[in-house]
Parts: C-alpha cells; sequence; structure tokens
C-alpha cells in the first residue's frame, strides 16, 4: 500500500460562536477611494480583480474619496436617507405588530437598507426588479405607499394579492417589482429572461436580480450567470452577501473559497464588489452596471458586501449561532449613520434636521399603520373576500374549482 | 389537405404562431440550427432568425426559469424540454413559479408560456428516454397538461396552449411521431399518411383545451386514455370485437369531465390505460373522478391498465408496455357477466 495520509473532511466553521468575542480582523478592507473605476466597456478579462477588492466612497470621516464618487447632489442623497430611515422604521413597525399577534410573520433588512435603496435610485424608474424578501427598499425607494405594503403583511381587506401570500413577499406591477417567490433563487434566472425579452423586442428597460449570498449555491444562480452571459442578457446580477444564511455563515455557501463576486470571473461576466453599507457606492456600483446593460455591452455581477443586523426573520433568534457583539464588530457601519455623517461633513445636514426626519417617518409609519390596521389584520377585522381563494389559479375559473367553492359553501 | 405527420404537424403549428405573433419565441436545446434532436423545429430557424429560434444551454430549468421572465415581460414563449425525462430539473420552475405567478400576484403577472416535451417508451430509450411524468404535472393546480395523440390534435392543440395565457406542459408521445403505434412492435411500422388524422390544414386552427374526443364510439365499455395508448387500446377494441367507446383525453387538466360521466354513464364499465407508472399515475385520478361521476350506474370494478411501477426496462420494453394484450385482457374481464 502507498503511504498516503488520511483524508480529511472539511466542514467549515464561522470564526466565532455564541459566548465569544466576534472579530472580523481577519477581513481585507481596501481604503475609500483606493479601487479604479474601469470604463464600462473593459472586457471583464481585464477587470477580474474587482471580484476580489471592495469598492468603497465614503471614508472613515463622511467624505467622499476617489473615482467611484457618483457625485450625486444633496437634495438626492437627502431623499436616499429618508428612503433609508423610512424603511428601518417601516421594519420596526411591522416586527412590534408581529409580536402582538397582528401578522404571523415578518422580515427586516436592518443594516443593509443601502442595498435596495442606493441600487433602486442607480435605476430608471421602469427597470425592472427580480428582488428577493429583503429588498421592501426597493419598493419604497420606489415611493411605493407602505400602507399597501402593510395590508399585503395583514393580508388584510386592502391587499391586492388577496391573503394569498406569506407576509413580504409583495407584489407590483406598477413599480416594476416582480412578484416574490418564497422558493429561494427562481428570481434571478427569470430576471435573465425578462431582460433577454425587452432585448428582443427592442426596449431600453433593462432587469436586475438579487439573491441572497446562501441562495448562491443553488441551480438557478448558475442558470443566471450562465445564460446572462450566453445572450449578453441587460441585466445586473446582485449578490446581497449579508454573511449570514438563517444560521449558516456564508462560508457554508462556500463564501471561504473564494469571493461571491468572483463566480461572475468565470462565465465572463464582470464583477464587482462593493461595500453594501457605503450608499455612495452601492448607487456608484449599480449606475455603472446599469450603464453596461443600457449600452448593450450586456450583465454584470455585484456582490453587495454587508452585514444582516437583526435576526433572519420573526421566527428566528440569531444569539443561538453567532456571537452578541457580532454587529457591534462588524467595521463597515451602518449605512444610516454612514450617509448621515456625509451629508453633515458636507454640511448638507445636521442633527436637528436629522432628528425632524426621523420623527417624520415614524409619523408616516404610523399613520399608514393606523390605516392599514382599519382595514384588519391577520386575525382582525375585514379580510378579503374568501371567494377569491378559487380566483387567479387560472385565467377563467376551471370546473373543478367551481365545484370546489361550491363544496365550501361559496 | 396536406398529409403530415406528428412531427411535420408540430413544426407547422410553430410555423403558424411565428408568423403571426411577434411575441412567440422558440427555444430548448438543439432547437435551433439543428432543427431539434426530433426535428420538430426544423427550419424553423433559417425562417425567422435566431432571434426568435435559437439553442440553449443545457439546463432545463434554466430554460423554463427565461420563459417565465420573458412570459413576465409579455413574450409567449415555447420552450422545448429535449426529453421528458429531463423535465425534472425544470420542476421548481414550474410548479413554484410558472404554476403559481397568476395566483400569487393578485393576477399583476401571469404565465403564458407553454413547455413541450416529447414523452413515452416504445424506441428503446430505457429508463432515461421513456418516461410519460403527467401526473407529476397534473397534481399541480395551475398547470395545463396537453397530451395528444394524432398530428391534427397535436397541430391544434400547440396552438391553443400558446395562445392560451396560463402555462401549458405539453407532452409529445415520441412513439408516435412518425406514424400511430398500435402496440405491436414486431409488425411494420404504419405511417401517418394512412390515417384520416394526418389531414392537417396547413393554417391556423385551434383544438379546444379541456375537449375530449371519443375516437371510437361504443357500448360495452369506456376506455379512458391519451397519448400512444389511444392506439394501442383501438388496436385491444380491435382484436378482442369488445364494442368499447374509446376516449381520447387529449387534455388531462382540465380534464372533460362531462365527457367521461356522459360515457361511463351509458356504458356501466371503465378501463383506464396509461403507459405511465401505475401508483398514484393520472389513472387514480381518473378512477376516482369515475367513482364520484358515475357510482351508481357502475357495473363493474373499474380497472387500471398501465406501466408496472419499475423504471422502463431497456431489454424488457415489450413487458413493460401496456401493450393491446393486456388492454384487452381488462377489456374482457370487465365486460364478463361474471368478470366483477
Ligand atoms: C429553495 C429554498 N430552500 C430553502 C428555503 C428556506 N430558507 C429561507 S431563507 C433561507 C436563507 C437564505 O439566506 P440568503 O440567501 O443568504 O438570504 P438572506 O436571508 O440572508 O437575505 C433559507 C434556507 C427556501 N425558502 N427556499
Ligand atoms: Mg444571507
Amino acid at each position: 500500500m502507498p503511504d498516503h495520509p488520511a483524508l480529511q473532511l472539511h466542514i467549515p466553521e464561522p470564526k466565532h460562536r455564541p459566548g465569544e468575542a466576534a472579530d472580523f480582523s481577519h477581513i481585507r478592507l481596501p481604503k475609500a477611494g483606493s479601487v479604479e473605476r474601469p470604463l464600462i466597456t473593459t472586457s471583464a478579462y481585464d477587470i477580474r480583480e474587482l471580484a476580489f477588492q471592495l469598492i468603497r466612497v465614503l471614508d472613515d470621516e463622511g467624505s467622499p474619496k476617489g473615482a467611484w464618487d457618483p457625485g450625486l447632489d444633496a437634495e438626492t442623497l437627502k431623499r436616499g436617507l429618508r428612503a433609508m430611515l423610512l424603511t428601518r422604521a417601516y421594519d420596526e413597525r411591522m416586527v412590534r405588530m408581529q409580536r402582538q399577534g397582528k401578522t404571523s410573520f415578518y422580515m427586516k433588512c436592518t443594516g443593509e437598507e443601502a442595498v435596495a435603496v442606493a441600487q433602486a435610485f442607480a435605476f430608471e424608474r421602469n427597470d425592472m426588479f427580480f428582488p428577493t424578501y429583503r429588498q421592501q427598499g426597493l419598493l419604497i425607494a420606489r415611493d411605493w405607499p407602505i400602507l399597501d405594503m402593510m395590508c399585503q403583511v395583514y393580508s388584510n381587506s386592502g391587499d391586492r394579492l388577496k391573503g394569498r401570500q406569506m407576509p413580504v413577499m409583495y407584489s407590483s406591477r406598477e413599480a416594476g417589482f416582480f412578484s416574490i417567490s418564497g422558493n429561494l433563487g427562481t428570481q434571478i434566472s427569470q430576471a435573465v429572461g425578462w431582460a433577454m425579452a425587452s432585448a428582443y423586442k427592442g426596449d431600453t428597460r433593462i432587469a436586475s436580480g438579487w439573491i441572497g449570498d446562501g441562495a448562491t449555491a443553488e441551480p438557478d444562480f448558475h442558470y443566471a450567470l450562465t445564460l446572462a452571459s450566453v445572450y449578453h442578457a441587460p441585466v445586473v446580477l446582485n449578490v446581497v452577501n449579508n454573511q449570514w444564511a438563517i444560521s449558516c455563515y456564508q462560508g457554508i455557501a462556500g463564501g471561504d473559497e473564494s469571493t461571491f463576486a468572483s463566480r461572475g470571473i468565470g462565465y465572463g461576466i464582470p464583477a464587482l464588489r462593493v461595500d453594501g453599507n457605503d450608499f455612495l457606492a452601492v448607487f456608484a456600483v449599480t449606475r455603472w452596471a446599469a450603464e453596461r446593460a443600457r449600452s448593450n455591452l450586456g450583465p454584470t455581477l455585484i456582490e453587495l458586501f454587508t452585514y444582516r443586523a437583526a435576526a433572519h426573520s420573526t421566527s428566528d433568534d440569531p444569539s443561538r449561532y453567532r456571537p452578541a457583539d457580532e454587529y457591534e464588530k462588524w467595521p463597515l457601519g451602518d449605512p444610516v449613520d454612514r450617509l448621515k455623517r456625509h451629508l453633515v461633513a458636507a454640511g448638507a445636514w445636521s442633527n436637528d434636521e436629522h432628528q425632524a426626519m426621523l420623527a417624520e417617518v415614524d409619523a408616516q409609519v404610523r399613520d399608514a399603520g393606523k390605516q392599514a390596521e382599519e382595514l384588519g389584520t391577520l386575525n382582525h377585522g375585514p379580510r378579503p373576500d374568501v371567494r377569491t381563494m378559487f380566483e387567479d389559479v387560472l385565467k377563467e375559473v376551471p370546473w373543478n374549482l367551481a365545484r370546489q367553492r361550491k363544496e365550501l359553501g361559496l | 389537405m396536406p398529409s403530415m405527420n406528428m412531427v411535420q404537424a408540430l413544426n407547422s403549428a410553430m410555423d403558424v404562431l411565428l408568423e403571426r405573433d411577434p411575441n412567440v419565441l422558440i427555444f430548448g436545446e438543439d432547437v435551433g440550427y439543428f432543427g431539434g434532436v426530433f426535428r420538430v423545429t426544423d427550419g424553423l430557424q433559417k425562417k425567422y432568425g435566431r432571434q426568435r429560434v435559437f439553442d440553449t444551454p443545457i439546463a432545463e430549468g434554466g430554460i423554463v426559469a427565461l420563459a417565465v421572465g420573458m412570459g413576465a415581460y409579455g413574450l409567449r414563449p415555447v420552450a422545448e424540454i429535449q426529453f421528458a425525462d429531463y423535465i425534472y430539473p425544470a420542476y421548481d420552475q414550474l410548479v413554484s413559479e410558472a404554476a403559481r405567478i397568476r395566483y400569487r400576484s393578485g393576477a399583476e403577472w401571469w404565465c403564458p408560456i407553454t413547455v413541450r416535451a416529447p414523452c413515452g417508451g416504445g424506441i428503446f430509450g430505457g429508463q432515461t428516454h421513456s418516461q410519460s411524468p403527467e401526473a407529476l404535472f397534473t397534481h399541480v393546480c395551475g398547470l395545463t397538461t396537453i397530451m395528444p395523440s394524432n398530428p391534427y390534435d397535436a397541430k391544434g392543440l400547440l396552438i391553443s396552449a400558446t395562445e392560451d395565457d396560463d402555462p401549458v406542459v405539453f407532452f409529445e408521445p415520441k412513439r408516435l411521431y412518425n406514424g400511430p403505434f398500435d402496440g405491436h412492435p414486431d409488425r411494420p411500422a404504419t405511417p401517418w399518411a394512412k390515417h384520416p388524422m394526418s389531414e392537417v390544414p396547413e393554417g391556423h386552427y385551434r383544438i379546444p383545451i379541456g375537449k375530449a374526443s371519443i375516437v371510437r364510439p361504443g357500448a360495452a365499455v369506456t376506455v379512458l386514455t391519451y397519448g400512444t395508448m389511444v392506439h394501442v387500446s383501438l388496436a385491444a377494441a380491435a382484436e378482442t370485437g369488445i364494442d368499447a367507446e374509446i376516449i381520447d383525453l387529449r387534455t388531462l387538466v382540465p380534464v372533460d369531465i362531462e365527457a367521461i360521466a356522459a360515457s361511463v354513464n351509458k356504458t356501466g364499465r371503465c378501463v383506464i390505460v396509461h403507459e405511465a407508472t401505475r401508483t398514484s399515475g393520472y389513472g387514480a385520478e381518473l378512477s376516482a373522478m369515475v367513482q364520484e361521476e358515475c357510482f351508481f350506474k357502475l357495473e363493474a370494478p373499474i380497472e387500471r391498465v398501465t406501466g408496472w411501477d419499475t423504471p422502463y426496462p431497456h431489454a424488457f420494453e415489450w413487458q413493460y408496455f401496456p401493450g393491446p394484450a393486456r388492454v384487452g385482457e381488462a377489456l374482457r374481464r370487465v365486460t364478463s357477466d361474471g368478470g366483477a
């Protein structure tokens, strides 16, 4: 027998678990402004290094640095700040309402608000989104009424989805926000199909799809990259690497071996990795990718590096699997604070104005909340008409459903 | 009227669809330049261009996902899965996505897609080129499942399927592509040209979804069947001399319950024939429906003649295949007085 070493099985494990102190010192953080900004016409091959970098614009003092600074005016940034604050206030209220038994379930995006909000700002209003359940900020940034979103969460009489979907699985054709699926990953490849259809029709609208770090392991992610690459689809594909998939750290999805952005390299897709908590950087990178798509230069893969500050959902308790101080130690901070600091440093914002904005979004959420509750909550008040349960399975109600509706006495 | 085999009829359907509606796109593995491994899309890329008829990577889940996304945009894609045996990677996109989008979005979006897949055995394809997975789709609310048995129906149904605003899974019994098959592999193959249903108009026509066809009227027993087994059942009736009423369901869901009930209530007897494996097969659903609709008229137990509950075996294809002898025995049992 040759003298081979005994084989060893590797099961990835996060560096720290509950009871231990979190430590992010292994993470390489390039300085703000240090990463080059290539022309959108640069080949994927020539910029492959960007998949291992981290594009950052805001430095620790909140001043924008380098070629990726999008140079947004203060008014736009204030609108971005407001959309993030509104998203956060909305999340806070809906979790409270879930705790009070007014709905069954809720999912926050706390700490990740810049991802959806800055990205929505970087697209045109009629570009099409194929999101996951953690991009409520896309709807809010497109000024979609939170009352409508609350009605969905409550499955009440105002729910346009007629109580058919679990909370947070929004759909808004008007807002270009595709119906959210509970089946992870399916939307990312559909986004490619939509983008190809738009290209086939000679339209000018592009598509964008989102997927979590955990869900990149699904085949749909590979389908999306392959198909987008083969057909040069005008699509922006986003991996939101918030480092957790319920209780599994990103190493379980393969994140320890290479960056999620680097997945794009093998497909010949330009891949950028961006500080997902830096509103300016997220905007700039997304705009760069959108311009590529709009100029018939094909797809871009973006990894948004962020941190899931809250529990996975109201059904989850992260203290059982990750250190309690992880968010505190997380070096990229909070996207709201960082944008605020930037605006203050630029002389365009003050603490007082910020407090006033906080109060204003709180009031907006409270008012919408009251209106929503008048339209019912999951177990109280008016609900969608139960007859509608049998509708929309197909365009016309087929005989079996007509019979079943009768059987239920309707 | 031209005579077409099933391949030509399906090709003609897609030709008509492409001609009439710029939103129709056709794609799948080998369907573009080459025209499909069964030649069903032959010549279409040449005629309509690569933008409308194109090859895809070998990614069934991705193919259906593209169709779903295109459908959401407003196109009417017809995707091919090269063999029904390879539709499973696309199952999630069909079941969780295509079939649910209308419902889950409150009809904000829908999914006007058609997924074609050659199915069934009788071609020595072994377990990976012979399956009939229709029951995995008939079980899914929101999907329409179709399986034609002849060129005329195939064309009219594919046009209806494509023009339908909801997702359709369209199974094509590959053993029927080039001729009707009566289940006697030892006899010379007959081409479609001699069959009346091979007369296919060149233009646009529809066969309604959800309507069965009585292919042989009779009084002694009702046979509920579809696909290749329509021809096998006809052979069994001829060989036994039993006056069977043979119903080609054509659409499995939504099924033509009225035609089924009217026939079984008339004959009082029912045999269900399909090529797919028995347990939880579509025959089980048909049997339950007949029981619910016709119990008091039934004069004998309902019988099922199906593929065995094994993978499709390469060497024992004809022992597996529910041929005319097995169907004939069931017809005899169900119609003999003491048979019950
Ligand atoms: C196909 C599928 N498998 C499993 C689940 C259950 N599930 C829901 S969310 C989730 C974790 C997803 O993590 P990630 O993709 O990183 O997204 P995040 O929740 O962090 O935004 C899992 C396993 C699911 N919804 N769908
Ligand atoms: Mg995650």
